[in-house]
């Protein structure tokens, strides 16, 4: 019995002399409470910016997306202090960018991911891994005035829609390595030697048993990160200002997109601009919980089954 | 179909570090040989060389010479995937492919290779399969997936895979060490019949399970802590059992160490 209670802590439970024990500790009692009051009130603080975000975007934007306008015209010939046009060159520039960077991001840093996983082995990978880590620490402006200063400084071209997908390029492909690396890792070893045991080669090996068990969980990662891609601002105001007309050419002219357009109804005071700032707010917060709620669907409709 | 395994002066190295020292034995075609000895002492290191599985490892090397019926299986023009291809493994814990169905389990190791005829896959599913012991249960039920079988079925299943790809020889690492007495009771009944076509090398740490189902039994114990792992003895598994020449085998078999 006495080995039992070497707890030396005031709040341990207290062994009695004839050896039997129970009765609750009051010391232990609070602290449980004590802790129970702190978690909740940090778990409402931090959702009281939250709901007020969402709720304000609501409320001031949602009139907006009512119009169906707002879905099917663009804001051509429409001047601040008119109201009316809609948000589908802002729409259509955000969704034509944000394909493309996946396009290119995707394959690259997928097979970055697996080249981590199931290659890299000594220096080259250990450097490969240490740059991917410093990509994913430069802001995101860093990564725009990169790219303009390569794209319009030394090549003078245009700026165009195009040289905002190269910069968000630089922004998703560390997402999507580390997302991947995770989800690989995740896959037991056992599995890549049974498939070897079989004599099945190695690339045969990821293509076929590694890949498609994390394939969930690889797709989630992808989406989870567009969603974030989508929401950057900063490299399109240096490399893609807005304009207010439909432009679907990558490789011609401006192309407009929802933050842009947030950044160029935000200042007005006219309360046009107002609600169009809100509008686009509102649009940019639905498609990117659209690709959530898509990453999280696929996550649950996964290959592996039990 | 079933091939001799000779192996010569075997020593294996991760790295520096030198994990098993001097093994030399041969396994007799259509005979079932058990590996037994203490933990840590090299016998799943041995099993895996002889299908080139350590190499997986980073480091993994061999020197000696390991020959299937006088084909060399370190020789330099020799492929590991091919040696693989002849020489199957069952491994500890079942692993059936989470992402396949029983019959996509049976045949992966076909599919994987390039062979498409879908008569031919279901001909060699439904073989493997009765071979494993296993056809009865799951027949009705080849679309299910493979995880949602139990421990013991699983475990037949990845048998299934393992002869599906018509091996000279199946090597089997501890594989009842997960399953309760009756699955590893299928097990054992299922290696007796295996017997009768392939090779099979066996580690287990269930001495009456090395009794009940082998031929040849070799007893792996370490030299000292620290040191490599090294062959004791290896005869019968009758005199192993009975009369063994070494005072250790003695020993470690009769609970008196390890």
């Amino acid at each position: 019995m006495s080995t039992l209670t070497t707890v030396d802590d005031a709040t341990a439970p207290q062994t009695r002399v004839d050896g039997s024990f129970g009765g609750k500790s009051s010391g232990r009692a609070f602290k449980d409470q004590l802790a129970r009051v702190v978690m909740w009130t940090a778990f409402f603080v931090a959702l009281i910016p939250l709901v007020w975000i969402l709720a304000a975007t609501f409320v001031k934007g949602g009139r907006m997306l009512l119009d169906i306008d707002w879905w099917t015209v663009s804001q051509s010939g429409i001047t601040a202090r008119r109201e009316g046009g809609g948000a589908v060159h802002a729409i259509q520039g955000t969704l034509i960018q944000a394909g493309v960077t996946a396009l290119i991001s995707v394959p690259i840093g997928v097979l970055t991911a697996v080249y981590l996983v199931e290659y890299g082995r000594g220096r080259l990978a250990k450097a490969v891994s240490f740059m991917v880590d410093i990509l994913t620490g430069i802001p995101s402006i860093v990564a725009g005035l990169f790219i303009y200063a390569l794209w319009v400084t030394t090549f003078n071209f245009q700026r165009v829609g195009f040289a905002v997908c190269l910069a968000l390029t630089m922004l998703m492909i560390p997402t999507v390595v580390r997302s991947t690396e995770e989800m690989l890792k995740l896959v037991p070893n056992e599995l890549r030697e049974a498939s070897y045991a079989l004599g099945v080669p190695k690339w045969k090996t990821i293509m076929k048993v590694v890949v498609p068990t994390a394939f969930s969980g690889i797709v989630t990662g992808i989406l989870l990160g567009l969603a974030r891609v989508m929401g950057e601002t900063a490299p399109l105001i240096i490399l893609g200002p807005y304009t207010p007309v439909i432009a679907t050419n990558l490789f011609d002219g401006l192309m407009p997109t929802l933050p842009t357009m947030i950044y160029q109804n935000y200042p007005e005071s006219l309360q046009p601009s107002v609600d169009r700032t809100w509008g686009a707010a509102l649009t940019l917060i639905l498609i990117i919980f659209i690709l959530n709620l898509l990453g999280r669907f696929i996550g649950r409709f996964s290959k592996v089954r039990s | 179909m079933a091939k001799r395994i000779d192996v010569k002066d075997l020593d294996i190295y991760y790295g520096d570090f030198k994990a098993v020292e001097g093994v030399s034995l041969t396994v007799e075609p259509r005979s079932v040989t058990a590996f037994i000895g203490p933990s840590g002492c090299g016998k799943s290191t041995v099993l895996r060389t002889l299908n080139r599985m350590h190499e997986v490892i980073p480091g993994g090397r061999v020197d000696g010479t390991i020959s299937l019926d006088d084909q060399d299986l370190y020789a330099s023009s020799m492929d590991p995937v091919a040696v693989r291809r002849t020489v199957g493994m069952v491994f500890q814990r079942p692993n059936p492919f989470p992402t396949m169905s029983i019959r996509d389990n049976v045949a992966a190791g076909l599919k994987l290779n390039g062979v498409k005829n879908k008569k031919q896959l279901d001909e060699v599913v439904e073989k493997s399969l009765k071979g494993a012991n296993l056809w009865n249960e799951v027949k009705d039920r080849l679309d299910k997936p493979g995880a949602g079988l139990s421990g013991g079925q699983q475990q037949r299943l990845c048998i299934a895979r393992a002869i599906a790809v018509d091996p000279q020889v199946l090597l089997m690492d501890e594989p009842c060490s997960a399953l309760d007495p009756i699955s590893t009771l299928a097990i054992e009944d299922l290696i007796n019949e295996l017997k009768s076509k392939y090779t099979v090398v066996i580690v287990t740490h269930n001495m009456q399970q090395a009794a009940r189902v082998s031929d040849q039994t070799a007893f792996f114990n370490l030299k000292a802590t620290g040191q490599p792992g090294r062959l004791v003895e290896v005869d019968d598994t009758q005199k192993i059992f009975s009369n063994p020449t070494e005072q250790a085998t003695e020993d470690y078999i009769s609970g008196r160490f390890g």
